[in-house]
């Protein structure tokens, strides 16, 4: 009798680990228990317009990519090299490269909006990432930290068009209207027309998502290194390490983890980048990135096909980060 | 002693660091800076001149100079007095000679029967209309204001005429020509930027608040209900937080063309509602499932069921994750220029659809541009420094904290 009590109370209590397992790492209060049905009304008005407007879309622009200009039927090659039902995905992979040979197609990689998107991951995440600690490091050692961090802060608040607007001044090409040229001419120089340079184009409209994005690595950073513990530093100052030693050996590496979600983060919002080269060149003067090259192929040339495969391959290159993100999640779940 | 050395030397030590600093917040100010003094000056005065003269006069006098050295300063003298009678630094002389043609007719004319010039020929339209303008500012006439609203004025009404301002057309009448009425219904212009505010705010408010109320209902969902499947559901939420806007509108503007809903605030609305819901969702359940079990737990003691706890509970004290999402929600609607572009496009113009089409087809009206730029980060700004604490809170909690 007391043995079978005991079993049962043992099993309950497996089964409820186990069921706990399964739905996740934290505990409902055993009283809080409803009917079945009652999560999912909670639940029923986010997931309608998500299956709606999240998920149904995906799977309907994978198909849409496998499909001619208006979607009417399946694409159709016109001409050799021809990679028949994914004749959309060579278009959105090797339309922009000169395959003539391997030289033409490296050269023209990196005037392709891929090259591009590459050009801005690296300048702007590093940008964001380097800036963003140093104004944290900076600012931490001041009295008007708050004032410094709201002037970093509040491009944030802006809209990428608005941005667009106060950089096209100062690149404006007149000396008398962008402050750039006024600088350079009064240094004897002559005017550039920097948006209208490539190369030099692209650089500068990742200064401006620099100068909007430093904010959110700044603050980030900086609650990061609000939580490294006095104690260790001035530990390490003790010792005898200076400064530059304190913050390469100690502060960086206990504030890594959090560089690292930076740094994913900035990733994923650069590949997804559209409104400032829209407003600032749209997409002109070899500056197009992944998104204004599918926008142009919807909206300027009306062919859904060649756009949906261009959006199916910019998806592909953001699962990887996708998959951090979920997987920073359950380690994040697994210590609460 | 020992500590007034220490305090002078962490004073010197710090220099650097205020300088970089200081530097850095600089070179972040500047160019809105720019942008908001240019919103104020004259339409002339920011065709002519940079933004940054505004504090230093030295433009005015020396343009048109060598011109008027030229074909004037051998008579008339260096200050414009030497001939006896004709003071050209005469306000009231010169603004009857303020523009070029008028000069011109004057030197053609024949003084006491010898032409104006003497021997020497007629400077050229350019150069008469330099000499004007040098004589301008010599007598002091035509001085531009330094600042004015006028710019505001124009873009909020959607006066794009070059040359002009609103306040000017309508005084002499030309404004009626253009089709404004010149009372306060010319603010609701579809060319001008009052209209793309209230199109903006139409936009903005439920494509707010909607997300919220819907995210507070499944953040309570998964962090205070049993269901199954209730993890996986929730990794496959952060997963979609990631997934780009632009891989989903081609499909639902075919949806929304069959449903007639291409051009309308409700198809913005929904979208907006759908995308912002996962990342919504996350911050509310991480900030709900942050709460206390006791809190919960006495309250079903007391006799209460889900809905009470959900509405008297949880809701109030998620008060500060609601204000950090709403104030997220609000920046990236308002701030969206790609959906209002693909769903409302010219139909119901809002502000950032508004700025980017000005953009392209303004070309040079920077003093427009920029005063545009400025209604539009009106609202932007007020919230952000206002509810500033709200707002980095949120940012926290979304991609550090977890």
């Amino acid at each position: 009798m007391t043995d079978v009590a005991a079993r049962t109370a043992e099993e309950r209590q497996q089964e409820r680990r186990r069921r706990q397992r399964a739905s996740t790492g934290r505990r409902v209060p055993e009283i809080m228990k409803q009917g079945a049905l009652a999560p999912w009304l909670y639940l029923a008005p986010a997931l309608i317009v998500m299956t709606l407007f999240i998920v149904y879309p995906m799977i309907n622009t994978i198909i849409l990519s496998f499909q001619n200009a208006n979607g009417t039927g399946p694409v159709v090659c016109r001409g050799e090299p021809c990679w028949g039902i994914f004749e959309n995905y060579r278009y959105a992979l090797t339309g922009e490269l000169n395959l003539t040979n391997f030289q033409t197609a490296w050269q023209s990689f990196w005037v392709s909006s891929y090259g591009n998107n590459i050009k801005w991951i690296l300048l702007m995440v590093s940008g964001t990432v380097i800036l963003g600690l140093i104004i944290a490091l900076l600012a931490d050692r001041v009295r008007y930290e708050p004032t410094a961090k709201s002037i970093i802060f509040m491009p944030m608040a802006i809209s990428f068009v608005g941005a667009g607007v106060i950089w096209g001044f100062v690149y404006n090409i007149d000396p008398d209207i962008g402050l750039l040229n006024a600088i350079i001419t009064a240094l004897g120089g002559s005017r550039v027309a920097f948006l209208q340079t490539p190369g030099l184009n692209t650089v500068l409209l990742i200064v401006v998502g620099i100068w909007i994005w430093t904010g959110f690595a700044m603050t980030i950073l900086s609650a990061a290194l609000k939580g490294v513990p006095t104690e260790i530093i001035e530990a390490a100052r003790v010792d005898g390490a200076n400064e530059w030693t304190v913050f390469w050996r100690v502060i960086l590496p206990m504030i890594m983890p959090t560089v690292t979600v930076v740094i994913t983060v900035m990733i994923i919002n650069v590949l997804k980048i559209f409104d400032i080269v829209y407003v600032m060149t749209g997409g002109n003067y070899g500056t197009e990135v992944m998104a204004n090259r599918m926008y142009r192929e919807m909206y300027i040339n009306f062919n859904t096909g060649r756009g949906t495969a261009i959006a199916v391959v910019l998806i592909l290159v953001i699962i990887p980060f996708m998959y951090l993100n979920v997987k920073r999640f359950q380690e994040q779940e697994a210590m609460r | 002693m020992n500590i007034n050395r220490d305090k002078v030397n962490k004073f010197f030590s710090k220099i650097p660091t205020h300088f970089a600093l200081i530097f850095l917040c600089l070179v972040w100010l500047v160019p809105t800076l720019g942008l908001l003094i240019t919103s104020f000056r004259p339409q002339q005065a920011v065709n002519e001149t940079g933004w940054w003269t505004v504090l230093s006069r030295k433009s005015a006098g020396s343009e048109g100079f060598p011109e008027y050295s030229q074909y004037c300063e051998e008579c008339h003298g260096a200050d414009g007095q030497a001939v006896e009678g004709v003071n050209l630094s005469d306000p009231e002389l010169i603004a009857r000679y303020s523009r070029s043609a008028r000069l011109l007719g004057l030197l053609r004319q024949e003084i006491d029967g010898q032409p104006h010039m003497g021997d020497n020929p007629l400077p050229s339209i350019d150069e008469a209309a330099a000499i004007t303008a040098y004589l301008s500012s010599l007598s002091g006439t035509e001085e531009l204001p330094t600042f004015t609203i006028n710019n505001y004025v124009d873009a909020l009404v959607g006066f794009r005429q070059q040359g002009s301002t609103y306040l000017e057309a309508c005084e002499d009448g030309t404004a009626r020509t253009l089709g404004f009425s010149c009372t306060a219904r010319d603010l609701l212009n579809p060319r001008g930027m009052g209209r793309a505010f209230i199109n903006s705010l139409i936009v903005t408010i439920p494509a707010t608040i909607l997300p919220l109320l819907f995210a507070a209902f499944a953040g309570y969902a998964f962090s205070w209900l049993d269901f199954p499947g209730r993890m996986w559901l929730f990794a496959i939420l952060v997963g979609l937080q990631v997934v780009p806007l632009q891989m989903t509108l081609v499909p639902i503007s075919r949806i929304y063309a069959r449903l007639g809903l291409n051009g309308t605030f409700l198809g913005v609305w929904l979208f907006h509602t759908g995308f912002g819901m996962p990342y919504a969702i996350y911050l509310m359940r991480n900030f709900l499932g942050g709460l206390p079990r006791d809190l919960f737990e006495s309250a079903y003691l007391d006799g209460a069921n889900h809905w009470t706890a959900f509405y008297r509970l949880a809701l109030p004290l998620a008060a500060p994750a609601l204000a950090a999402l709403g104030i997220f929600q609000f920046l990236w609607v308002w701030n969206d220029l790609l959906v209002a572009l693909v769903f409302l496009g010219g139909q119901r113009p809002v502000l950032t659809y508004q700025i980017s089409n000005m953009v392209s087809s303004l070309g040079a009206g920077w003093h427009l541009l920029t005063a545009a730029a400025f209604i539009s980060f009106l609202l932007p700004l007020a919230v952000f420094f206002g509810l500033q604490r709200y707002f980095v809170r949120g940012l926290l909690a979304g991609s550090v904290k977890g």
